[in-house]
């Protein structure tokens, strides 16, 4: 079956029942999708599937086959950053920094549906991603900061 | 090349932990007389085992520490760079291997920026002076006519400048100046020392490009994963090989060596299945159905043992600080109150779990590792593939959390095994369920606080404390806390009242007991600070004037003033850590306690009115040489529903060399301390953790974090620690707060659905 990857068309003929977590990580080498629970607890492997995110840990390949895929790896266009990768740097988001390509990922897929959260809304769609360093308020922040205008995609 | 190692620290107390050794090793300074080049490649610029200037003039920092989310890996260059005078961009930021040159490398107890301060000061500002002392000569002016800054010398006689790649050659041969003939700069000149620099790592992480010990990739290497007995010692008793070798994936299976105990950092046996990936790993574990034999700690269950405890707190005393006499000033009076506290086991719950690779090249084995200590991996894999430690290559990446946990390498030993079995470059994967089952716990505690009052003024407070040491991990004799732990947040109670005993009661330890960030600060300072407040509430004062008048005058603390002098069992004599500093280096001063704790109330408004089912709570706390006062807000709803809006934080740390890291620290702190105080519990059941994911261990999420205000008190002292500080107020300043919100006296972690009606 065949699928994209951060707009490459890719292949794949191994059991369909593979999380895409595994494929991504062990497979690809694409490590930028993290393990954090393997049961869609903590958010850490999010990605995005036809736009929406999604638990990789939870996607099996069978279900990607069409699909498009973007990884954190695939988020900014080149060297220009999303804008919330710029934010989550101007706010110093991240301390060890392992949940915060889910963290982005999940943010990014909210602002593409809806482009200005209330905070409530923001809580309710990062609920499922875990920080254990507990970066939660700068997460809000950056969010806030990308939703008003105050900070855009580009280079660091 | 010669060191001069300084023993800052040999300390009995140490010595009951085992493997972390009596001898903390502060940073290598170079002796009197070494040349540069005597230490390095010809041509190379080396101050000391932190810093080599290269021939193109970057400047290549060994950071020896590794970094978990605290923050070192970016403030030990902010201490080098500015001494050196470097331009950040034309810093090179160098792996974290193991290696005795570096000093300690243990990256554990808030020691990374205490302890290597003034190393990192000395090594940049060592290249610094040789280069300017280069560029003298070269000028033929006095070195006083000479001045580095922002990568360059510049000659100020006649206006020229260069670049520091043109004196590196002529630097290098040069003496290494020794510690007293370094001219360090002063506060006023320092560019990076105390300024918000970004995280190095910054771009890595935002772009998934970051490697932590869970992303290692090797040529040709195998993925493993591992069933191993549930109950720490037992042993593997069956398992269907041929199952697991039928999953699609499987190349091998392999039984690992059954644990002798004690624990130490050993692997804990079992079987590991080894395969192309990690999910067809999984899955032939899965097939495996390995099953397991008890042993002795089989029947441990945390509802029995916790009688077992309060058993012990009613049994008999070991006695390690005694001033004026509690006991007889407690039965004689008529105004006492008592209180006991309960504190379960806690997990660490990194965000990744361990993980270990290793590569062996013939005879040579090289590992990858998300390890708090790169040494303490050479020591522990050592001795299971026949080598001296030096002899293995062992980098630290990226920690994806640690608190504790990863300073433990049991599953670098796994790694090391199975690689050498399977001639092959093997990753030792550990899922969510593998930490959580085979954690090094933080320890079980029951604690009883009762004091005697006389009009308002505390007389007497006698606090004693029953739980497994972390010394059983490496000794099977320890039993109850040692004067270690009791050094955290008891044996320096910060009371000026008269009358003080701290008691420790017997308790054996039947799972792995490690350190979780803080310590046994979490259990102490939570029995302390709850019963601060419910002797406040008892004599009708606020419990920041009840704190203050019982730390009275502005004093430095000596705890072992009121140590006795036989402690039996303890080696003889109970002993004050102070968290392995000198007093006269990092004194406790009680001033400095206060003055965060009036800023905190300053800052929270503490003493306002609060409407219906609101309040506030306070702590104040002094840990790893830094001291932290904090304020939590509460609403309780009428079904028992809890949220905290609001926190604040004041910290004095000495030389806060990142504020930014500082504040993020704190606002971090908070969010651990009530993520265990809420949710977190470990229980046993027929010696296996009952827990296994984030279902069953929850932790807080984005709804539940406060907004955290924090403030950062001007200091021109030592650096203290700043990692673990935070956490200990936190819980006690929760439970108070949700007292003064309801008058329900929460004495129990984790609160969980203790409000619920």
């Amino acid at each position: 079956m065949d699928f994209k990857l951060n707009g490459q068309t890719v292949s794949f003929d191994g059991d369909g029942e593979m999380p895409l977590l595994w494929f991504l990580r062990d497979l690809q080498g694409m490590t930028g999708t993290k393990f954090g629970c393997g049961a869609g607890l903590c958010g850490a492997c999010t990605v995005h599937v036809d736009g929406m995110a999604a638990r990789s840990c939870q996607t099996f390949m069978e279900d990607v086959e069409g699909m498009e895929v973007t990884t954190i790896e695939g988020l900014a266009s080149g060297d220009t950053l999303h804008a919330l990768q710029v934010a989550w740097a101007e706010n110093d988001v991240p301390q060890c920094g392992y949940c915060q390509a889910g963290q982005i990922m999940q943010a990014a897929s909210l602002l593409s549906e809806n482009p200005s959260p209330s905070d409530q809304e923001i809580e309710e769609a990062m609920y499922g991603n875990i920080c254990r360093c507990g970066t939660y308020q700068r997460i809000k922040k950056a969010i806030r900061d990308v939703a008003d205008g105050k900070v855009k995609g580009g280079a660091l | 090349m010669s060191f001069d190692l300084q023993n800052v620290s040999r300390r009995g107390a140490l010595k009951t932990l085992g493997v972390a050794s009596g001898l903390v090793i502060a940073a290598p300074i170079v002796a009197k007389g070494v040349r540069a080049e005597a230490m390095g490649t010809a041509g190379k610029l080396v101050s000391t085992a932190y810093l080599t200037i290269a021939e193109n003039g970057d400047a290549h920092i060994f950071i020896h520490r590794v970094e978990m989310g605290q923050g070192s890996r970016t403030g030990l260059p902010q201490v080098v760079a500015d001494e050196l005078e470097a331009d950040w961009g034309r810093l090179v930021f160098e792996p974290a291997f193991g290696d005795r040159k570096f000093g300690d490398q243990n990256t554990d107890g808030s020691t990374s920026i205490r302890r290597f301060y003034d190393a990192f000061r000395h090594a940049g500002a060592a290249a610094r002076q040789m280069l300017e002392q280069a560029a003298a000569s070269h000028w033929g002016v006095a070195p006083s006519d000479v001045e580095a800054k922002n990568h360059r010398i510049h000659n100020k006689v006649t206006g020229a400048s260069e670049d520091f790649a043109a004196f590196v050659k002529a630097a290098s041969k040069l003496e290494v100046p020794a510690a007293d003939d370094v001219k360090l700069k002063s506060r006023p000149q320092w560019r990076y020392i105390g300024k918000p620099v970004r995280n190095i790592y910054m771009k890595d992480i935002i772009t998934g490009s970051s490697q932590f010990g869970q992303d290692v990739r090797k040529e040709g290497m195998l993925f493993a994963v591992a069933a191993r007995p549930p109950v720490v010692g037992g042993t593997l008793k069956s398992y269907d090989k041929e199952a697991a070798m039928a999953v699609q994936g499987v190349v091998d299976v392999v039984e690992l060596p059954a644990l002798t105990l004690p624990a130490i950092f050993k692997p804990l046996g079992g079987v590991a299945v080894l395969a192309t990936n990690t999910w067809s790993a999984m899955k032939g574990r899965e097939a495996l159905n390995a099953q397991f034999e008890g042993g002795e700690n089989a029947d441990y269950d945390t509802s029995e043992y916790e009688k077992t405890l309060w058993a012990s707190i009613e049994g008999k005393d070991t006695t390690h600080l005694k001033r004026g006499d509690a006991g007889a000033v407690i039965a004689a009076s008529d105004d006492i109150l008592s209180a006991d506290y309960f504190v379960p086991h806690q997990h660490h719950m990194t965000m990744e779990p361990p993980a270990a690779t290793a590569v062996w090249e013939g005879e040579n084995l090289k590992m990858w590792v998300c390890c708090q200590d790169p040494q303490a991996v050479q020591n522990s894999v050592a001795p299971f593939v026949g080598k001296q430690p030096p002899e293995i290559y062992v980098e630290a990446t990226l920690l994806g959390g640690a608190f504790g946990r990863k300073s433990k390498p049991d599953f670098a030993v796994e790694a090391a095994l199975l690689a050498r079995h399977a001639g092959k470059p093997v990753k030792m994967v550990w899922t969510r369920e593998d930490d959580v089952h085979h954690g090094y716990f933080h320890t079980v505690s029951a604690l009883r606080v009762t004091a005697a009052m006389d009009g308002g003024k505390v007389t007497a407070w006698k606090q004693k404390a029953a739980y497994p040491s972390i010394g059983g991990t490496f000794n099977p004799a320890a039993n109850g806390p040692g004067s270690f732990e009791l050094g955290l947040g008891l044996l320096d109670l910060p009371f000026s009242v008269e009358n003080l005993q701290v008691d420790g009661g017997d308790a054996k330890a039947h799972a792995r007991i490690g350190w979780l960030r803080s310590v046994a600060n979490i259990q102490q300072v939570f029995a302390t600070g709850s019963f601060v407040d419910e002797l406040a509430h008892k004599a009708g004062k606020n419990t920041v004037d009840m704190w203050m008048d019982m730390i009275g005058e502005d004093r430095l603390i000596n705890p072992t003033d009121d140590m006795p002098d036989l402690i039996p069992g303890d080696e003889g004599k109970s002993t004050y850590g102070n968290y392995g500093e000198s007093l006269e280096r990092h004194p406790f001063d009680t001033a400095r306690l206060k003055a965060v704790l009036r800023k905190v109330a300053d800052m929270a408004g503490y003493g306002r009115d609060m409407p219906e089912g609101k309040g506030m709570g306070v702590c104040v706390h002094r840990s790893f040489s830094s001291y932290v006062a904090c304020a939590i807000e509460v609403e309780v709803a009428d079904g028992g529903a809890l949220k905290i809006p609001r926190a604040w934080m004041a910290v004095d740390c000495g030389v806060a060399v990142n504020p930014d890291r500082v504040k993020s620290q704190m606002e971090g702190a908070v969010v651990f301390a009530l993520s265990h105080a809420l949710h977190g519990e470990i229980s046993f059941e027929k010696g296996a953790v009952v827990q296994s994911n984030f279902d069953g261990y929850p932790v807080c999420r984005i709804d539940e974090a406060p907004h955290v205000e924090t403030a950062i008190i001007a200091s021109d002292r030592v650096p203290g620690g700043v990692g673990e500080p935070g956490v200990p107020p936190v819980a006690p300043a929760l439970v108070n707060a949700i007292f003064a919100a309801t008058g329900k006296r929460i004495r129990r972690l984790p609160v969980r659905d203790q409000l619920m009606a």
